[in-house]
């Protein structure tokens, strides 16, 4: 009742010991998780080099991008256009000091010392676009960090001492140690796998430690968080500079991935392909982008043949893409996951009162 | 020898608040004009007056929502007068709002550990707290005093109107509170749900001071010591309780016509 009583319960209270948070819904809770897990890394066995590389590889890529604007706009409240631009800025990096075909530009410096590097001046990037961003709310956000992406992608067009303008970085050099070539089918479908897990869990693990509890008050209600004594810019310019980290870490990746980076690779419908792949998974859960990257992938591979089999132009795959994206807007805003979730419910709603879904926001 | 008296007295007499003549305007309307208050430590008094008084605005000055336009600020002798919000609530301010301002999308206990959270060490930790982490247990201590034990793993968009009203003040409870602004936070609670409210804002430790605006005068006079008057932005009136309830232009102004 009252803060006496309350200083009195407190050694009951100690002997019991708090309860642990509520669970969260994550891949290892739900029935389908280890088995994903255990196909995942059994992959290599059972797809060839395409499918590993064009196919899962690309999606654990792609997801990664997206995990950073799920960890945004999930969490924060914020959307992000920009988090493309700092995969690509991450990518360029890694050309610019690493070693390319394009010996004037790049500085030659080995792998290990030209990713980590790649990975300062992409989180420093994505904290200055954050610290701008973050002056403005909703839709000005989207404005601001998609006017961000827009002009790094014509400043990679125009510029050629260091981006080697539109013609771009070719024949960039992919990591060799221990004694292994990390660019091999095999050795980079596992490097990408460990480093998509690392983000994945990362960002699950900080949803519920205090740095990400904050984030998810600033979401719901900023001004109630500035009067629990949060500062609440300084917590969304953190969270940019996290989301940049997982953002550059899949834009290393990516440029390993193709040996070569241009402007065409941080257009600006590159950027917007992010939000979609984001959308369509669902950003209320980390899994979301994951899943959105491979539906995207799968569609972006197969809609081409697909659409030439039934007599239609190849190049709208796009279309399918659109079309699907529409569908589940419509259907779910939380995107396949959501649609999921309500499904799953529906199945328990039988025996059980339902739970809520937990972290969800429109 | 008296003197030496006076000066050692007035060492500890510092006020927890103290406005001087603020003003806030918005655009050509003052909203707060000259309001000059100073209100003791553990003082507990009641802000009254009908709707667009100026009340809520005052609140928003405090905790520095808004800028005061001119006039100083003072919260336990030091001037904070253009300190952000949440060094304002780091020094022990606290407020509770008339419309709840809550997480509506986490449970009650990550809003009561937020609160927890905010006014200590860490709020960055990328950590997830242990299960003997003090601050966690700082929030069920909370949560159990004001009656939410048994929701705390609800989403606050799940609770009642009137759990949602208690978890408005469990949050302005975290921590070490020196003073607590309440804005109505009787509004729409059942009768029941006023007297446990009454019963929570007496039993406050003595060393917490507040503010409260009530439109509800059986919650408003049980609970404090003063009464200041507010009316178009202006202080009109301070007293005890029993003086301004039976001040004749009060009740004219306030409890007879405006009153419902």
């Amino acid at each position: 009742m009252s803060l006496i009583q309350e200083a009195r319960t407190r050694e009951s209270m100690l002997a019991r010991g708090a309860t642990a948070p509520p669970a969260t819904w994550s891949v290892t809770e739900q029935p389908w998780g280890w088995a994903l897990a255990a196909l995942l890394l059994i992959m290599p066995l059972i797809a060839n080099g395409f499918f590993l590389i064009e196919i899962f590889g690309t999606t654990l890529i792609l997801g990664t991008i997206a995990l950073s604007l799920m960890f945004l706009a999930g969490y924060g409240g914020m959307v992000s256009l920009m988090q493309l631009t700092i995969a690509g800025f991450a990518g360029y990096m890694v050309a610019v000091f690493g070693v390319s075909g394009n010996a004037n530009i790049s500085l030659g410096w080995p792998w290990w010392l030209a990713t980590p590097m790649a990975l300062v001046l992409a989180v420093l990037f994505g904290t200055l676009g954050g610290a701008l961003a973050v002056r403005t709310e909703g839709i000005y956000t989207i404005m601001i960090t998609l006017a961000i992406g827009a002009a790094f992608y014509y400043f990679t067009n125009q510029n050629w001492a260091i981006f080697n303008g539109h013609t771009g970085i070719n024949t960039i050099a992919t990591p060799h140690f221990l004694g292994i070539n990390w660019r091999t089918d095999i050795a980079f479908y596992y490097l990408i796998l460990v480093v998509a897990a690392l983000c994945y869990f990362a960002v699950l693990y900080l949803s519920r430690a205090p740095f990400g509890l904050a984030l998810q008050g600033v979401r719901d209600n900023p001004r109630r968080m500035a009067a629990l004594g949060f500062n609440v810019n300084a917590h969304r310019i953190a969270a940019y500079a996290f989301a940049a980290l997982i953002a550059g870490l899949g834009g290393v990746l990516q440029v390993w991935n193709y040996r070569q980076i241009s402007p065409g690779s941080v257009a600006v419908e590159r950027c917007i392909d992010i939000l979609i792949v984001a959308v369509v998974g669902g950003i209320t859960r980390p899994v979301g982008p994951y899943i959105g990257a491979f539906i995207f992938v799968i569609l972006r591979t197969f809609a081409l043949d697909f659409l030439v089999k039934v007599g239609l132009d190849g190049n709208r795959f796009r279309l399918l893409i659109g079309l699907g994206f529409l569908a589940i807007v419509f259907w779910s805003s939380d995107g396949v996951i959501g649609l999921y979730e309500r499904w799953r419910r529906r199945g328990q709603q039988k025996d059980a009162p339902p739970r809520s879904g937990g972290h969800g926001h429109g | 020898m008296d003197r030496v008296a006076d000066r050692l007295s007035a060492l500890g007499s510092t006020a927890a608040l103290e406005l001087r003549g603020v003003t806030r305007m918005f655009g050509a309307l003052a909203a707060l004009t000259d309001i000059t208050i100073t209100v003791r430590p553990g003082e507990r008094r009641a802000v009254l007056g009908s709707n667009g008084a100026g009340k809520t605005t005052l609140f928003n000055c405090v905790t520095g929502d808004f800028l005061p336009t001119s006039g100083t600020i003072r919260f336990f002798g030091e001037d904070v007068t253009a300190f952000p919000p949440y060094e304002r609530i780091r020094r022990g301010l606290r407020r509770t709002y008339q419309i709840s301002a809550l997480f509506l999308g986490l449970t009650v206990r990550d809003n009561v550990y937020l609160a927890c959270r905010g006014v200590s060490r860490a709020r960055f930790s990328m950590l997830r707290p242990s299960v003997n982490d003090a601050l966690m247990q700082a929030a069920e201590r909370l949560i159990e005093a004001v009656h939410l034990t048994s929701v705390r793993d609800q989403l606050v968009s799940e609770l009642a109107h009137g759990q949602q009203r208690q978890l408005e003040i469990a949050l302005a409870l975290a921590g070490a509170p020196r003073f607590i602004l309440f804005d109505e936070p009787a509004a729409g609670l059942s009768p029941t749900e006023r007297r446990e409210l009454v019963e929570i804002l007496t039993a406050l430790p003595p060393h917490i001071g507040y503010i409260i605006i009530e439109h509800d005068m059986d919650v408003a006079l049980r609970v404090v010591e003063s009464v200041t008057m507010m009316h178009n932005g202006r202080i009109f009136k301070e007293g005890a309780p029993h003086e301004i309830e039976s001040d004749p232009e009060v009740q004219e102004l306030y409890l007879g016509g405006g009153h419902e």
